[in-house]
């Protein structure tokens, strides 16, 4: 009964969304919304269970004294800072009855100033990840590897607005040329090949959705299949 | 009927250039159909415009300094009908622009009012678009009951009491409709089609792997489908042929033959190498809930990892960015061990939280990486922009990477700084690769089946269409209409 019910449950909920994309009548027309929000409320109260679990990693890490302990010692203490600030925030919204990010409120001032900050900081060095990555990909090893630095060239070249109008002022050409090759790469062989990836991406989810609706995948829900 | 109309104030400036006599002479004009316009807007506004809430009289007009200056012609062509393939209670108001919706016009936009009768009162406001717009849907009707709608025009600047300022005439009347829900979404008939195709072609490859010989009965239902959907002899022969010749050869095939992935042959030679080095494993289910397919996929395939982690005594990890994913996941690891024999090695502490914000994860599982520096790192599910500050920091520190996920503007960065990379489709087929499961690789070869129909469709509808370019025959490309997807 441990997996049946799993099974029967998961069948049922993915016949009731793949008849519902073709029928909009009710009940099914609303089953999104339904269980879109029971999504919503599981995950809400599911979020304890992740916060008592970070918690407690960290601190049998401080407790062992084990690697990195410290980074566990600063986690449990900007945990406890958010909590304490936030839920003061609350507190002070409800009996002022404003709303509590408000700007001049702790929750907004540590996410105006320290969440955001660390957020963009983190995102600002994709860039370098990018030059890294790019630089190792684009090294003319093979074939498929010079194909792919040539198209970046164009692309990247098209992208930037310099060399075509040096072309232009130098009179080698009276249009932007770069552009024009970046937008027909970018329109015709990479949509073509996004296409190709995305109809394989829908064919794959049919498949793995049966496989689960019928029951035959169960690697999930621990089953031996 | 016209009514009234406003011009601003600062159009004085415009009409000084004007020479003096075209002034006064538009002045006297303009004073005069403001009287006009006036008169017939106190009228009015016993009957029609004063009914609607959002309508405004002579009263705004004068308060706001405006000067008259010409009549919009209202909105034409009002058309209302239930909006098609929903869930009922909705109306589509659909009308021609008014001449003068122009940008820095008269007209800014458009209300749609509605009522219960003809004759209004046209009290509910339901809709309110800028100008340009010739569409809006009505969301707040009631199944069953009749309605009338209109569409009148208004400006940007309020009234006196703070409602829209109408100008122009209102429309036409357009009724009586009703809304009903829909039993059957029209548009995506053709989805439904390719979805029973690709269905029944992988259903065919189940029953034909469980049973171990060929079911032709699944491949006439799909004849006869085809045969129903397209009401056309030619594509029908073309289908039979291509069945007859083809298809009933494949599926008579005993052994099941899948072409190598070289991701998913890479696993176990992975979870060997961080075997021989004695260092651990990561799992990383991308930063989607358990309503992601993706991260579903990624269950699945964790689960073969697990078992294969747990025959070699290799450590594995699974940091997870959602609280159900992590309840999954340790389910899925704790059964994986178990079904190998080695339910004692499993320990809760293998999957843990870090933080649901993507940035936050993608922070704390570099620091990981680079502190512990494993010997193998899995990424398995729906990945966004910290799929490269990932798998960068993974690459830097050495570890053999393998990822797979369906988001296309990711698979770049994967294919960059990864060893091996599940490209869309091979994320899904991963698991039912490493099952060796015959059902589950019947399933594998149904879908390659459907993606053989989706390349026989779209190379036919490619030569209907070159052809009809070529050979410029009337109504020749009636053909392609069957091999497209609005």
């Amino acid at each position: 009964m441990k997996r049946e019910i799993p099974l029967l449950i998961t069948s049922i909920a993915g016949i009731v969304f793949a008849v519902s994309f073709f029928i909009p009548h009710w009940p099914f027309g609303d089953a999104e919304n339904i269980f879109g929000d029971w999504m919503s409320v599981v995950s809400a109260f599911a979020i304890w269970l992740g916060m008592f679990n970070l918690a407690e990693v960290s601190l049998r890490k401080v407790i062992r004294k084990s690697e990195g302990w410290n980074y566990a010692l600063i986690v449990i203490g900007s945990m406890l800072l958010m909590l304490v600030i936030g839920f003061s925030s609350v507190y002070h919204a409800i009996n002022t009855d404003t709303p509590h990010m408000d700007p001049g409120t702790g929750l907004k001032w540590m996410y105006d100033y320290v969440f955001s900050p660390l957020s963009a900081t983190m995102f600002a060095m994709l860039a370098f990840f990018v030059a890294s990555a790019s630089y190792r990909a684009f090294r003319a090893r093979s074939l498929e590897a010079t194909l792919l630095l040539v198209t970046a060239f164009f692309v990247m070249v098209g992208r930037v607005p310099l060399l075509d109008p040096i072309l232009v002022w130098a009179g080698i050409t009276d249009f932007a040329f770069f552009s024009a090759v970046a937008d027909w790469i970018m329109t015709y062989p990479n949509a073509a090949g996004q296409r190709a990836i995305m109809i394989g991406i829908a064919l794959g989810i049919t498949s793995s959705s049966l496989r689960i609706i019928l029951g035959i995948e169960r690697s999930h829900i621990g089953g031996d299949a | 009927m016209k009514s009234i109309v406003i011009a601003k104030s600062n159009s004085r400036a415009k009409w000084r250039s004007y020479s003096s006599l075209a002034t006064i002479t538009s002045l006297s004009l303009a004073l005069g159909i403001a009287g006009i316009v006036l008169c017939t807007g106190l009228l009015l506004s016993t009957s029609a415009l004063a009914q609607d809430t959002e309508s405004v009289d002579s009263t705004a007009i004068d308060s706001n300094g405006s000067v008259l200056e010409e009549v919009p012609s209202p909105a034409s062509n009002v058309f209302a009908e239930d909006t098609p393939n929903d869930k009922g209670k909705s109306a589509t108001v659909t009308w021609d622009l008014s001449p003068e919706d122009t940008i820095g016009g008269i007209v800014d936009g458009y209300l749609i009012l509605r009522s219960e009768s003809p004759s209004g009162p046209f009290v509910d406001t339901v809709g309110n678009v800028t100008i340009g717009k010739t569409e809006a849907l009505d969301n707040n009707a009631t199944d069953g009951v009749e309605y009338f709608y209109r569409v009148d025009m208004y400006r940007s600047e309020v009234a006196v009491d703070g409602s829209k300022l109408l100008v122009g005439s209102p429309s036409t009347v357009w009724g009586p409709i009703t809304t009903s829900p829909q039993w059957f979404h029209g548009k995506r008939g053709i989805m439904l089609f390719i979805f029973l195709i690709v269905a029944f072609s992988i259903l065919q490859f189940i029953s034909q792997a469980q049973s171990g010989k060929s079911k032709i009965w699944m491949v006439n239902i799909l004849f006869i489908i085809l045969l129903g959907y397209l009401y056309s002899w030619v594509i029908a022969v073309i289908v039979a042929i291509t069945l007859a010749l083809f298809i009933k050869d494949f599926f008579s095939t005993e052994e099941i033959f899948l072409r190598k992935i070289g991701g998913i042959e890479a696993v176990e030679e992975a979870i060997g190498r961080a075997t021989e080095m004695g260092k651990k494993i990561f799992f990383i289910p991308g930063i989607q809930d358990m309503n992601d397919v993706q991260t579903i996929a990624g269950m699945a395939i964790l689960g073969r990892i697990a078992a294969v982690a747990a025959e070699y005594e290799t450590w594995l990890e699974v940091p997870v960015s959602k609280s159900m994913v992590m309840v999954t996941a340790r389910e899925t690891m704790k059964e994986a061990y178990s079904r190998v024999g080695r339910p004692e090695m499993y320990q809760e502490a293998q999957v843990h939280f870090v933080t649901e914000d993507q940035f936050g994860y993608a922070a704390a599982l570099d620091g990981m990486f680079v502190r512990e520096k494993p010997a193998t790192i899995f990424f398995m599910g729906a990945f966004f922009a910290e799929s490269l500050i990932l798998a960068e920091t993974g690459n830097e520190v050495g570890a053999i990477q393998i990822a797979g996920t369906a988001m296309p503007s990711q698979l770049p960065f994967f294919v960059a700084a990864c060893d091996y990379t599940l490209l869309g489709e091979e994320l899904f087929a991963a698991s039912a690769y490493l099952s060796r499961e015959p059902r589950q690789l019947g399933s594998l070869k149904g879908q390659d089946v459907g993606k053989a129909l989706f390349l026989v469709a779209m190379m036919i509808g490619l030569v209907i269409v070159l052809a009809g370019e070529v050979v410029k025959v009337p109504d020749w490309l009636y053909l392609a209409q069957y091999f497209s997807i609005d």
